[in-house]
């Protein structure tokens, strides 16, 4: 066991004074990936109930997920949902991305000290507990008659995901070299081409990542779009949550496996890029 | 590659942020193919003068004309200058040969012609074949090269440089140095030139402008700064010297009770300050009339290679200490019979090198 | 020329540059505030404003008073701090050993293990939640594992109470305290310890004395944000805890959806947004914006 007196810190510490921190260390590495897994087999359970493991295996939770209009109860037609809520998630990132680099490159280049003033009132949206977002929001909608629109939940959306497309982006363009764009513009270049033509394709995986962020927020959001999301127009979250609420319905495994494959997808794709862009 | 520049005149040009004077009522003449140097400390406003020539910074007020052309409100991209980046500010996504033709791709010229005026800027900074190259496979040195052949690419009239060679190491910054003044006599445009290095300031230019504190303390050509520096701040800051306290009375310079005699005697009385340049003084036995002798204990005796520096104590009746520093070239006479620490000596300085600034 | 000072060159011209210029950045900023005026600033002010009107329509302060009188706005508020201090701590203490783990490790294999905090990262709340669920409740797979183990005769009841809530509450706000934590703790200057060490510090006191208290700011960050997400959170209570753990999001929301109380909702609201901000603000003054700056509350 010639390992376990190998140095493991600064400090020569051994690798068996440590070991109860590795072990710890990966159990919870262990809790924190696995409980959510554990949807996937229950997805292909043929019972109601929730059983683990399932005794006998099935397709009808999917089968009901994506024709759900065959069953009963007829509130929550998933399909419906599942189309609404994609809808204001690739909208908002036609909203949330473009007005929030905008916003960045004008904090990182306008006058620091308005930047700085303004810096906390552009991520108030994250800082204001959501539900007081989501009454504040569902009041106003209401005058304006925007509950239950899709404007109404892309609106909403975009407020959530703007403050993170706007770190990103301006942490993106502090770590840029803005004399890049200082050169082009003496060497000829107007202030917006030398953007278009220099600091874009240097930013464009912070861009892409903050999309899929938006995308992820929007597609995720719940109490936002209980309030503000109804009628024809419920998301996919949100009749989740009520079905959670009300009952146990082993669809919701369904959806949640494919929920997971979505997020784990954007997410291997946004560390790819994003060591292609650390690589440069 | 070109033999049109134009000169430079900058008038009553005034910067502030807040209550940060950043400059204060700069004018200034820049001649036609000159090469001028901006030196000053960090923080001197060199560099933001630089950047009001280039358009982007506005200052207040004041004037900046090219040749006969108002342009102080001309925004950057039409003021048609090259300019070269502190640290290259080479685009990453662009080969060699994208990163120097891009000012042609701006300017709308054709394919053949941006071709073969991206190769004559790469053979005029010796990096002829290297176009393909991707920016991240260059040296330091490389880098440099190409950030300069992208500003002279287009054959400006006027080329802005800061801190060009800060960051290369001191062995190949020496060797850039004689190049960039090379190439700067081929080409011929008028170069402003910032750096905080008065060396490279002397060894580069045609004449310097000493920025401090926003002011324009000493505008003259390297010789005239050294020799004559205008106050004890460009005096220390040019060049290795001691400044010796003196006062002045009735016309005779004094210095701590004994009297300095100086090729002209001064006009004013008060406070100065004695330039003495390391290299200026000697270790004496002599009387003579044009000398200025100091005594002195050798503190301490250091070896530098190319010559042995003394640092001396002078023998003083105030509290203040008083030290000078004596530089003997390696391979001297002086060098062979070099007194030890603690021991007295003479140190004297010519006449005519005897220089006071205020 | 003094005489020539006076003139001020070129002030007016350049003084139009200069505004067209601030305008310019300031115009790139105005879509983004716009929205955050219109969906933020005017709704919350205006639910501020109806914090004030009583059940008669008119001024006054019987939303506020009944806060402090009824017992159930009381346990409310005592149930949101107890559950939100009691997460804050277990996060604390399972997450700082754990980012010291990552932090000591190389960095690709610390990058595979941030894997492991991100994809709970990313993954739905609800799924996370309703994972839990599926797990905890008393057909679940715990139960049936310690009943199989011989464990318990009984199945125990771990969902629809406080320590269901817990148990989905840290596993979703353990990565918010892991992420500045682990950023701190990975830009601590290992020469530090070394430092320490070769001065003659064993290893537990050169991690009390030297790495600890440079780590605190990332600390306090995470503790900060996993403490604030806490006071405002809504779904995993509301579905984990079955009805019988109510803080005060959830009552914020039945005030409206069952009482359609607009006045007793927004004055919680306010209260909420009160204690956040308080909170915020010293987190502010204590470690820099960025840190906190992390994927947002659900």
């Amino acid at each position: 066991m010639k390992f376990l007196h190998k140095n493991v810190s600064e400090t020569q510490i051994r690798l068996k004074d440590r070991l109860w921190l590795y072990i710890f260390s990966y159990i919870v590495l262990f809790l924190l990936i696995v409980p959510s897994l554990v949807v996937i087999p229950m997805s292909f359970s043929a019972s109601q109930y929730l059983e683990f493991p399932p005794k006998e295996w099935s397709l009808r939770w999917y089968e009901n997920y994506f024709f759900s209009w065959k069953v009963e109860n007829g509130f929550n037609d998933w399909m419906q949902a599942t189309w609404t809520s994609v809808k204001v998630a690739v909208l908002t990132i036609f909203v949330a991305v473009p007005v929030g680099t905008m916003a960045a490159y004008g904090l990182v280049n306008g006058n620091s000290r308005i930047s700085k003033m303004l810096f906390p009132i552009f991520i108030s949206p994250m800082m204001v507990p959501s539900i007081l977002v989501a009454i504040g929001l569902f009041y106003f909608f209401v005058q304006l008659k925007l509950v239950g629109s899709v404007l109404g939940l892309v609106l909403g959306h975009s407020l959530v995901a703007m403050p993170l497309v706007l770190i990103i982006v301006f942490s993106a363009l502090k770590n840029y070299d803005m004399n890049q764009e200082k050169v082009a513009r003496s060497l000829g270049a107007t202030r917006f081409r030398a953007f278009r033509e220099i600091t874009l394709p240097q930013i464009k995986f912070s861009l892409v990542s903050s999309a899929l962020i938006a995308f992820l927020t929007s597609f995720d959001e719940v109490i936002i779009s209980l309030f503000v999301a109804g009628g024809d127009n419920s998301t996919i979250t949100r009749s989740m949550f009520l079905a959670l609420r009300d009952q146990i319905d082993p669809t919701i495994a369904a959806i949640s496996t494919i929920l997971i494959i979505i997020s784990s997808g954007l997410l291997i794709i946004m560390q790819v890029t994003g060591a292609k862009e650390n690589k440069r | 590659m070109t033999n049109s520049s134009l000169n430079i005149s900058i008038k009553n040009v005034t910067k502030t942020y807040d209550q940060f004077h950043a400059l204060k009522d700069i004018s200034l003449e820049i001649n036609s193919g000159e090469f001028m140097t901006l030196l000053g400390p960090s923080g001197s406003g060199k560099t933001t003068l630089l950047m009001v020539l280039a358009g982007f910074t506005n200052p207040d007020y004041g004037s900046v004309k090219f040749g006969e052309e108002e342009v102080i409100l001309k925004p950057p991209h039409l003021r048609g200058i090259g300019m070269v980046f502190q640290n290259y500010a080479l685009f990453p996504h662009m080969s060699v040969e994208q990163n120097v033709g891009y000012p042609q791709k701006l300017r709308g010229v054709s394919v053949t012609e941006t071709k073969r005026s991206v190769e004559e800027a790469l053979e005029t900074v010796k990096l002829a074949g290297l176009g393909h190259r991707g920016v991240d496979e260059l040296s330091g040195g490389q880098r440099q090269r190409v950030a300069l052949a992208r500003a002279i690419v287009f054959k400006p009239k006027i080329l802005l440089m800061d801190e060009p060679l800060s960051a290369l190491d001191k062995k190949l910054r020496e060797e850039m140095q004689i190049e960039l003044r090379q190439l700067h006599d081929t080409l011929n445009m008028t170069t402003v030139y910032v750096t905080h290095d008065q060396k490279e300031a002397l060894t580069m230019s045609d004449r310097i402008t000493v920025i401090n504190d926003g002011e324009l303390m000493q505008l003259g050509t390297p010789n005239e700064i050294y020799e004559y520096p205008s106050n004890n701040f460009i005096a220390d800051f040019i060049g290795e010297s001691s400044l010796l306290p003196v006062i002045v009375r009735n016309g005779v310079v004094h210095f701590d009770g004994a009297e300095i005699k100086l090729s002209t005697s001064p006009k004013t009385d008060g406070e100065f300050f004695l330039v003495v340049r390391p290299e200026k003084v000697f270790i004496t036995i002599e009387n003579s009339d044009d000398v200025n002798k100091f005594e002195g204990v050798l503190l301490d005796s250091i070896f530098q290679g190319e010559s042995q520096l003394l640092v001396v104590k002078l023998k003083s009746m105030s509290e203040d200490e008083v030290v000078l520093r004596v530089r003997v070239p390696n391979g001297s006479v002086t060098q062979a019979v070099l007194p030890s620490a603690g021991q007295q000596l003479i140190i004297g300085l010519r006449v005519a090198d005897s220089y006071l600034v205020s | 020329m003094s005489g020539i000072i006076a003139e001020k060159l070129n002030e007016q011209g350049l003084q139009r540059v200069a505004s067209k210029e601030r305008l310019t950045f300031f115009g790139l900023t105005l879509p983004y505030l716009l929205i955050v005026v219109a969906l933020i600033i005017i709704p919350v002010g205006w639910l501020f404003y109806l914090s004030f009107i009583g059940r008669d329509g008119s001024f006054s302060f019987e939303n506020y008073e009944r806060m402090t009188k009824s017992r159930a706005y009381i346990r409310i508020f005592i149930t949101t701090f107890k559950i939100s201090i009691l997460t804050t701590l277990i996060c604390a203490v399972i997450g700082y050993p754990l980012s010291y783990f990552m932090s000591q490790l190389s960095r690709k294999w610390a990058n595979i293990c941030m894997i492991g905090v991100l994809i709970p990262f990313w993954t739905s709340l609800l799924v996370r939640t309703y994972a839990w669920l599926v797990l905890l409740q008393k057909k679940g797979l715990l139960n049936n594992i310690a009943i199989d183990i011989g464990l318990i005769s009984e199945p125990i009841k771990f969902v629809h109470n406080t320590t269901g809530t817990l148990i989905g509450m840290v596993h979703i706000m353990l990565p918010f305290l892991i992420l500045p934590l682990y950023a701190n703790m990975r830009s601590i200057d290992r020469d530090c310890l070394k430092a320490a060490s070769s001065l003659g510090a064993t290893p537990t006191r050169a991690f009390w004395t030297v790495f600890f208290p440079l780590s605190v700011p990332g600390l306090l960050a995470g503790l900060l944000i996993v403490f604030v997400l806490c006071l405002g959170f809504y779904v995993t209570p509301a579905i984990l805890g079955g009805g019988r753990v109510i803080m005060a999001a959830m009552k914020i929301s039945s005030n409206i959806e069952l009482y359609f109380s607009w006045g007793a909702a927004s004055a919680l609201g306010v209260v909420l947004l009160i204690v956040t901000s308080v909170i915020l603000f010293i987190a502010s003054k204590l470690v820099s914006m960025d840190q906190l700056g992390n994927r947002s509350a659900k």
